[in-house]
């Protein structure tokens, strides 16, 4: 197998005095959907923050398509292709649908290798999302949950990403919106787009990861295919179901 | 007053609302995007008036002053770009008051700098060409150039408002103002984000300063009350609202010029200068809306700021070593009147330092531990002082009299204002205690029957024991520890815990059973009687009060004392004070340009110790301690 997309090496986190993740290492290959699994507070987003720079503390090594970006700024990281959209979605809430796809907005790239990267624009994204497609001046203070989501993840294309942290993107949404998600994610995958998921629930993952890790107090308990994780009923009940 | 006259003062407050608007609104969208207060906002308009001056008068004519204007405009734009790339961007990671103190250093630098090139002297600039002439208006005469203000003021506002909605950089800047990390990890440099908006405020303000050289002589003295008065009007117009920002700055001019149009009037017996009270009507008005709409007129409340900065250290009780510290200082006090004998002037310096710390200390009370930023922290001092005075004056009271009375009066008017500055929080408290402070100044400085006006009361002596200079130094050591020890004790009793606790998470505090707002309301009548100590000593210490001594630079010698010396720590702004307190006396008497000097000195320190004197020594210790467990 080539190099991966994204590798994670001995990667720790502290928020003041307190540690969340111990020595912590994952990799994304190219093409892949990658599930990290755990419950509330047991790390995933906290790796997610510090893969993009966002975490004023951290330690470890990380690379992203044959770049370094340990302890590289996020404007810096966002720009190398790596796509970040955060459980808490983050709207601009005082600008509209088309302007918050506006901020997100990154040249064409191409991968390392020279391939180019899927290109996204508003109207692909809107044809992608229809709701959004509805309500394109509507500020983004005024939408539902289920809007914000798809809008955060839109937002995240227009950067045309190679590789996006996806941070439980079925949290508090409804079923449709949920199966919108899936079905969004297994599309990225099609063209190529790579992508690390947070999760905690076992049935979404399955829908679209190849593989999993599961995260407990900030460390992998556990990794393995995702075929693998639907079976093992053991470590689900000791790290995943509540 | 007729209704025409009535009318024609409302004109000119429409004119003079377009330059506060200018400054206001650059002001706010800096604030909006960086987070940045940018105390030095009315040294870059007065750099505006004075440029603006230098192109008018050296080139001339038509060219020269329209042309200066908009050259002008693009050269404070430059200088506040410069600003940011060379400071600012190094502490943004800092806490917020540290990037405070950073811009209030460049309040200082830049009018030590102003002086050097343009002198002392007040200049007054060419009449505008082409609209030197006036037009009669309701029976009287009203400039030309007034009329174009007053419709320049909304043509920037509709400017704005296309740039802000249709340009890239207007749509980064809305996003960045709600949550600038996310614009940061969506691939945008905020580096470059930050220094175009400071440009674009400096751009702003420099405008404001160069259209005004043709109504108003360019004087060293406009940074301080510009920036006074554009802190009222974003504050009543609401942060980072920029219609606010232009509805304030007219209410707030219609308010002065209705004040200087009404003039003296009788009520029933009672004579009342209206003119005389343009300053509290300001802040009063400005504390009016901060009660009744605390995010100002068309603001909103502030998403809580995701703090880029360390979360606060837990305060620690005194180590043994620093009690042995403590001590030995204490003693070294003690005996210092020994060690003076041969320059007497040690003395009146170390009265200065004390009530420095005691000064301090009461200030830190409150923004450590209460997590409450005052930047009104002289109104107590003053009330302290003038109410020590005014006893001496009027009654003829013994020291000892008007010395416990200076406490009582501050913590009057601490539980006064403090009922509602508690009610708001960060930068709008800041401002509020502010208009309190202000509101205490104008009232000492234009009530001249009580406190002499800007004479202030003299011949406020020391009575026997103290009336020496050995003596009196004992009695404010004494006050002073006593002061700082009380505060101490305050902070480690479930009182002080009451009060960290509401800091941290007001939320969980009220859940657990603690009523915060009076928690911290007690908080601030304890720092503003302890404050008022210092007051009624400094009176003492003097043999006078003046208005000048209680006002604006009162209350950020303050804050630059407690921020010296670290926020965190209970030694700094003993720390901080005595440094600061030293140097301003070394460097007053060193050179004229003592303000540029303390002014980089300052930025230095900022630079160097993002945490404080007192702070970054604790941080080197610790460092030094991990390294060595570390290693063996």
């Amino acid at each position: 197998m080539s190099a991966p997309m994204l590798s994670v090496e001995n990667l720790g986190a502290s928020y003041g005095a307190a540690q969340i993740l111990y020595d912590l290492s994952l990799n994304v290959g190219r093409g892949e959907v990658v599930a990290l699994m755990g419950r509330n507070g047991a790390g995933k987003t906290t790796t997610m923050k510090a893969i993009m720079g966002l975490m004023a503390q951290s330690t470890g090594k990380i690379r992203f398509d044959g770049h370094d970006i340990s302890g590289r700024q996020p404007y810096e990281i966002a720009r190398l292709g790596l796509g970040f959209t955060p459980e808490d979605r983050r709207i601009f809430s005082d600008l509209t649908v088309l302007e918050n796809l506006d901020i997100g907005r990154q040249p064409p790239r191409k991968f390392s290798d020279g391939v180019p990267a899927p290109v996204w624009t508003e109207e692909k994204l809107l044809a992608l999302f229809p709701n959004l497609g509805e309500m394109p001046n509507r500020p983004g203070g005024r939408m539902s949950g289920g809007e914000q989501q798809m809008l955060t993840v839109a937002r995240t294309l227009m950067g045309n990403p190679l590789l996006i942290l996806l941070d439980e993107p079925s949290e508090g949404v409804a079923p449709l919106i949920v199966e919108l998600m899936a079905n969004t994610i297994l599309e990225l995958k099609k063209a190529g787009v790579s992508i690390l998921l947070s999760e905690q629930n076992v049935h979404f993952a399955e829908l679209v990861s190849d593989r999993a890790y599961v995260l407990e107090k900030g460390q992998i308990q556990w990794n393995g295919t995702m075929a693998e994780l639907a079976e093992n009923i053991d470590i689900q009940r000791a790290y995943l179901t509540v | 007053m007729s209704f025409n006259a009535f009318l024609f003062q409302a004109l000119n407050g429409l004119s003079a609302a377009s330059g506060l608007f200018f400054v206001a609104a650059g002001l706010s969208l800096i604030f909006g995007v960086t987070r940045i207060v940018n105390i030095a906002h009315g040294s870059l308009y007065m750099i505006g008036t004075y440029i603006a001056y230098s192109v008018a008068t050296k080139v001339g004519g038509a060219v020269g002053f329209w042309g200066g204007i908009v050259l002008t405009a693009l050269l404070v734009a430059l200088i506040g770009a410069a600003i940011e790339i060379l400071l600012l961007r190094r502490i943004y990671r800092a806490p917020e008051l540290f990037q405070l103190l950073a811009t209030f250093a460049l309040v200082l630098v830049i009018n030590d700098a102003t002086l050097w090139i343009w002198g002392p002297e007040d200049l007054l600039g060419p009449r505008a060409p082409g609209l030197t002439g006036s037009i009669e208006v309701l029976g009287r005469r009203l400039p030309t150039y007034d009329i174009f203000l007053i419709f320049v003021g909304p043509f920037v506002l509709w400017m704005l408002h296309l740039a802000l909605a249709k340009t890239r950089f207007g749509r980064l800047m809305r996003a960045a103002t709600q949550d600038r990390e996310m614009v940061g990890a969506l691939g945008v440099n905020q580096a470059m984000l930050f220094t175009g908006v400071f440009a674009l405020g400096a751009l702003l303000a420099g405008l404001g300063g160069a259209l005004q050289i043709a109504r108003e002589p360019a004087t060293l003295a406009t940074d301080l009350i510009v920036i006074g008065d554009a802190f009222v009007v974003v504050v009543v117009g609401g942060m980072g609202s920029i219609s606010g920002a232009y509805l304030a700055a007219v209410i707030i001019a219609e308010v002065k010029a209705l004040c200087i149009g009404l003039g003296v009037v009788n009520f029933g017996g009672f004579t009342v200068n209206f003119s005389k009270l343009t300053l509290v009507a300001e802040f009063l008005v400005m504390a009016a809306v901060l009660i009744a709409r605390p995010y100002g007129l068309l603001g909103r409340e502030q998403v809580a700021v995701r703090s880029v900065a360390e979360p606060e250290e837990p305060l620690r009780p005194a180590t043994p070593a620093t009690k042995i510290a403590g001590l030995i200082l204490l003693v070294v006090l003690v005996c210092l009147p020994l060690i003076a004998k041969s320059s007497p002037y040690t003395l009146v310096l170390g009265i200065d330092v004390l009530i420095a710390v005691l000064f301090a200390t009461s200030l830190h009370f409150i923004m450590g531990p209460g997590g409450m930023h005052s930047f009104g922290h002289a109104a107590y001092f003053g009330l302290g002082a003038y109410g020590a005075a005014l006893l001496v004056k009027w009654f003829a009271a013994p020291m000892g009299l008007a010395l416990a009375a200076a406490p009582v009066l501050a913590l009057v008017g601490a539980l006064l204002f403090g009922w509602f500055a508690v009610r708001l929080s960060g930068v709008y408290l800041a401002m509020l205690t502010l208009a309190f402070a202000q509101i205490v100044w104008a009232a000492v400085f234009q009530w001249e029957t009580l406190t002499g006006g800007s004479n202030g009361v003299l011949g406020i002596w020391p009575s026997a024991p103290f009336d020496t200079r050995g003596p009196f130094y004992f009695l404010t050591l004494a006050l002073a520890a006593l002061g700082v020890l009380l505060l101490r004790k305050f902070l480690f009793a479930p009182f002080g815990y009451a009060m960290r606790a509401g800091r941290d998470s007001p939320l969980r505090a009220e859940a657990i059973g603690l009523d915060v707002k009076r928690v911290h309301w007690l908080a601030f009548a304890i720092a503003g009687a302890v404050c008022g100590i210092a007051g009624g000593l400094f009176a003492f210490a003097k043999g006078s009060i003046s208005p000048e001594t209680i006002g604006v630079s009162r209350s950020i010698d303050g804050l630059v004392m407690v921020l010296l010396g670290g926020i965190q720590t209970l030694t700094g702004p003993i720390v901080g004070a005595s440094v600061y307190a030293v140097l301003q006396d070394f460097m007053m008497r060193s050179t004229e340009y003592w303000r540029a000097l303390l002014g980089g000195i300052i930025l230095l320190l900022v630079l160097a110790f993002p945490s404080g004197i007192v702070g970054g020594f604790v941080k080197l210790i610790s460092r030094r301690n991990t390294t060595s467990k570390a290693a063996s």
